[in-house]
């Protein structure tokens, strides 16, 4: 039935270069990243990979699905790079089989796999890594402490033995809070400035990443000018009411994964909206969601729970934000 | 004449490859006269016309051999002279691939014409002329073969402005582009012609910015003419659709189910407009048209065909496929359909012929599940969500389909054709809508089918009680005399047959 018929001519696209692009895209902050926080990113880049295909590959086979077809499509790869580029370059390399596994097993496969899924598969891994083992999620390298690929590769195998005084960093983020939990009124910067910096590097790297897939069409400029634009507004109104106790606005957008969140997180077609105006909506949420967390929640970081929760309401956006339809208005 | 500037931009559309140029490096040419013409009698949108010829007639070229019946019909002429030789079934380019009635004509090879008779429409007036029109048999040449005399004649609506779709987006298709190239002069009369039948006040021409050729002409053309503008618009497909260059041009969007003409407008193409002329002031009804042949072809060009010409004549002057693999699509990549067998007649709907180039009919790769990119949503020109429609269809969730304006779906096939998983999506929206509508049907009949049997029901026991009292009637009335008559006519019998037995002894 479905054979021979109009049209007959097709644009030559497919999933796969779509991944590819996107994969392509993350390149620049990659590179970054691993400038500042040393070859650690590439171990958890490679063990997320490597994890994310072979489950894939046994999951089609247990589906009974065409592994050609599937594995090629590169959506895996992309999940499971975002997950390892969320995830502190000194974590050991079972923290990343977890989180790898539970995006490609549980998000994607459970869910009924590409084109199923209702969370963000990456997004799930991390979030799932978060509440599991919050203190290896959230400890950092001092940026620019330059450890050998050995060092790391110590690392990565066998976990962080000695806990080595000014090696690791809290996030700015979490160290404010953790200061103003503490009491401290004015807070010394100094301890998380280099912190700050290299993030904000990595930030612009994605920025970058994120600009070349709008300008290859493959992301629209909806959602991150949205979610970049409320961010800012909202941490701006709270800033300007105590300057003090809240972080001035340009913090909150370059640090904490903001950009990659923008432009890679958001973007992820499948568990996000598909209407122009759906896509404001879920950016907007995500942005009130991200800030809420961050500043009155319980973890560092609220990307991931941010995103999840608005992935819950993606039907109902896109229900109550379908387009004028041609003469219908 | 002037450009119009303003810009008016519908959603998406498609960029496609238009691959025109190949077929516009020579002009015009003509294909001969074959020696048995095939001319099926439905080339138009509407009622079968009523046959005026019989098997053996001697028929001039020009004349009417088929005459339009009721006001949604056209006028059939043969496009040559020679004689009738049979009625029969035909196979037709149609998707169906089934056959339908078609007159035969062997060609005398004289061409021979009949009287023409020019309309002197300015005597006769218009009305006089719109009806005179309907045994034109002229009909939309875009493709879409709509009887040209119905979009003429309505006098509820009063029409300003005359809109000529000189667009012409789908890919490979040039015939138009060639026509405005070769006979502008006579589509500038004809657009006179047909502005003061309908009375409008003015033209406005909509081309697409890659007929730079085709633009001269008509600027050259229209200098003098002030009530004519030119609109160029930009090659997106589907420009050409009908709504979506109204749109472009005024910036009025026509919804579903209404005419332009209830907006002032009305809308024809570029060689329609010409066959009009040509009729109204030569007396030449619709004989013939332009045909691209071309994509994968030795010498991809434009003909001039007679209808009824077979398309192996067609397809063996322009050298055949240049790979062979036997496959024609009739219309343009975008909107056309695959032709189930190339033994039919060129016919007034056959604005290109297409040979297949070997990637638009090997099995497509296998379609992904869909990945809500949206790409389709962008892309299509009516603002439509494809993916939910799709979604919709293929589980089968049809009155959803329905409430996500399923109909408002013009087919043009712009989501399919960016779609990154592959996913035929109109054909699952054609699959949606023939359900959809058989199942109209089958409710229309369900409820006519319910009312005939109430009324079946009250008739036959109405019928019955009647039978019964008439019955009664009679027993009560005849039932003595019947009695007598019988018992007398058996004891005839008896008595016959015992004088019969009586005979043969004697005999013996
Ligand atoms: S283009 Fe294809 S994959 Fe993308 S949303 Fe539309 S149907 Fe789905
Ligand atoms: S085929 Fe229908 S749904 Fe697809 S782009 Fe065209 S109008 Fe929109």
């Amino acid at each position: 039935m479905f054979n021979q018929q109009s049209p007959f001519i097709q644009k030559t696209s497919s999933v796969t270069q779509v991944m590819l692009l996107v994969m392509l895209a993350l390149i620049p902050g990659i590179l970054v990243y691993v400038y500042y926080f040393g070859f650690g990113v590439l171990f958890n880049l490679s063990a997320a990979i490597i994890t994310a295909l072979v489950s894939e590959f046994i999951i089609l086979k247990m589906r009974g699905l065409s592994v050609k077809n599937y594995i090629t499509d590169g959506s895996a790869i992309v999940a499971a790079s975002l997950l390892a580029i969320s995830i502190p370059s000194i974590a050991p390399w079972w923290i990343i089989v977890i989180g790898t596994l539970f995006t490609i097993v549980i998000a994607k496969h459970l869910y009924g796999g590409l084109g199923s899924n209702l969370f963000n598969p990456a997004m799930v891994g991390y979030a799932a890594l978060l509440i599991s083992f919050p203190a290896i999620m959230t400890k950092w390298p001092q940026p620019i402490e330059y450890l050998s690929i050995h060092e790391h590769l110590n690392i990565f195998l066998y976990g962080l033995k000695e806990k080595v005084d000014g090696f690791t960093s809290a996030t700015p983020l979490d160290f404010i809070k953790t200061q103003l939990f503490l009491g401290n009124k004015v807070i010394d910067t100094s301890s998380y400035q280099s912190y700050a910096d290299a993030t904000k590097i990595i930030g612009i790297g994605y920025l970058l990443g994120g600009i070349f897939l709008w300008y290859k069409k493959i992301i629209t400029w909806h959602l991150p000018i949205t979610f970049i634009i409320s961010l800012f507004v909202i941490a701006s109104i709270f800033w300007l009411i105590d300057p003090i106790q809240f972080q001035n606005p340009m913090t909150h957008i370059l640090s904490g994964g903001s950009l990659l969140c923008a432009f890679f997180i958001i973007t992820d077609p499948v568990s996000g909206p598909t209407t122009p105006k759906g896509k404001i909506i879920f950016a907007l949420g995500v942005a009130v969601l991200v800030y809420l967390i961050r500043v009155f929640g319980g973890y560092p970081e609220g990307i991931a729970f941010a995103v999840i929760f608005m992935n819950i309401c993606v039907p109902l956006i896109d229900k109550y934000s379908q387009p004028k339809v041609f003469g219908h208005d | 004449m002037k450009i119009i500037e303003n810009i008016f931009k519908f959603n998406g559309g498609v960029k496609a490859q238009t691959r025109k140029s190949i077929s516009t490096k020579v002009g015009i040419q003509k294909i001969g006269i074959p020696k048995y013409l095939k001319i099926p009698l439905r080339q138009h949108i509407g009622n079968l016309p009523k046959l005026k010829v019989k098997e053996g007639d001697v028929v001039l070229k020009g004349q009417l051999i088929a005459e339009a019946d009721g006001s949604v019909s056209a006028a059939i002429h043969a496009p040559t002279s020679g004689k009738i030789k049979s009625i029969e079934k035909i196979l037709l380019p149609h998707p169906s691939g089934l056959p339908d009635y078609g007159v035969i004509i062997e060609s005398d090879m004289k061409d021979k014409w009949i009287k023409k008779i020019p309309i002197n429409w300015a005597k006769i007036g218009v009305e006089a002329t719109i009806k005179a029109l309907q045994n034109s048999g002229i009909v939309g040449l875009g493709g879409a073969a709509f009887p040209s005399h119905l979009k003429m004649g309505s006098k509820a609506t009063k029409i300003n402005t005359l809109i000529v779709n000189a667009a012409e987006c789908e890919p490979y298709i040039t015939c138009d582009d060639m026509v405005m190239r070769e006979r502008s002069e006579d589509l500038i009369n004809g657009i006179e012609l047909v502005e003061s039948l309908l009375g409008a006040k003015n033209t406005i021409i909509g081309i697409e910015d890659n007929k730079p050729e085709a633009l001269s002409q008509l600027q050259f053309h229209t200098k003098s003419h002030k009530n004519i503008s030119i609109k160029v618009v930009p090659t997106i497909y589907p420009s050409g659709d009908a709504k979506r260059l109204i749109f472009l041009i005024n910036g009025i969007k026509i919804p579903k189910g209404k005419r332009s003409s209830e907006y002032g407008i009305q809308m024809f193409n570029v060689a329609t407009i010409i066959a009009i002329y040509r009729y109204i002031s030569f007396g030449e009804p619709s004989l013939s048209r332009i045909t691209t042949i071309s994509g994968n072809i030795t010498k991809p060009q434009n003909y001039e065909v007679l209808f009824g010409t077979p398309l192996k004549a067609l397809i063996n002057q322009s050298g055949g496929q240049k790979i062979k693999n036997d496959n024609f699509i009739m219309g343009g990549p975008m909107m056309g359909f695959k032709l189930p067998s190339i033994d039919v007649p060129v016919t007034k709907a056959m604005n290109c012929v297409l040979g297949a180039e070997p990637e638009m009919i090997e099995d497509k790769k296998e379609p992904l599940p869909c990945i809500r990119c949206a790409k389709c949503a962008e892309a299509c020109p009516v603002s439509l969500q494809p993916q939910e429609l799709y979604w919709f269809s293929k589980s089968d969730q049809f009155e959803k389909a329905q409430e996500y304006k399923l109909f408002d779906c013009i087919e043009c096939g712009c989501c399919s054709y960016v779609c990154p998983s592959n996913i035929p999506l109109v054909q699952f929206y054609r699959y949606a809508k023939s359900e959809l509508i058989s199942e109209f049907r089958a409710q229309e009949e369900a409820d006519v089918a319910r009312e005939r049997n109430e009324f079946r029901i009250m008739r036959l026991e109405r019928e019955r009680q009647e039978r019964a009292e008439r019955n009664a009637k009679r027993r009560a009335q005849s039932s003595k005399e019947e009695k007598s008559k019988l018992i007398d006519e058996k004891r005839a019998a008896i008595s016959a047959a015992m004088d019969r037995i009586k005979e043969y002894e004697k005999k013996k």
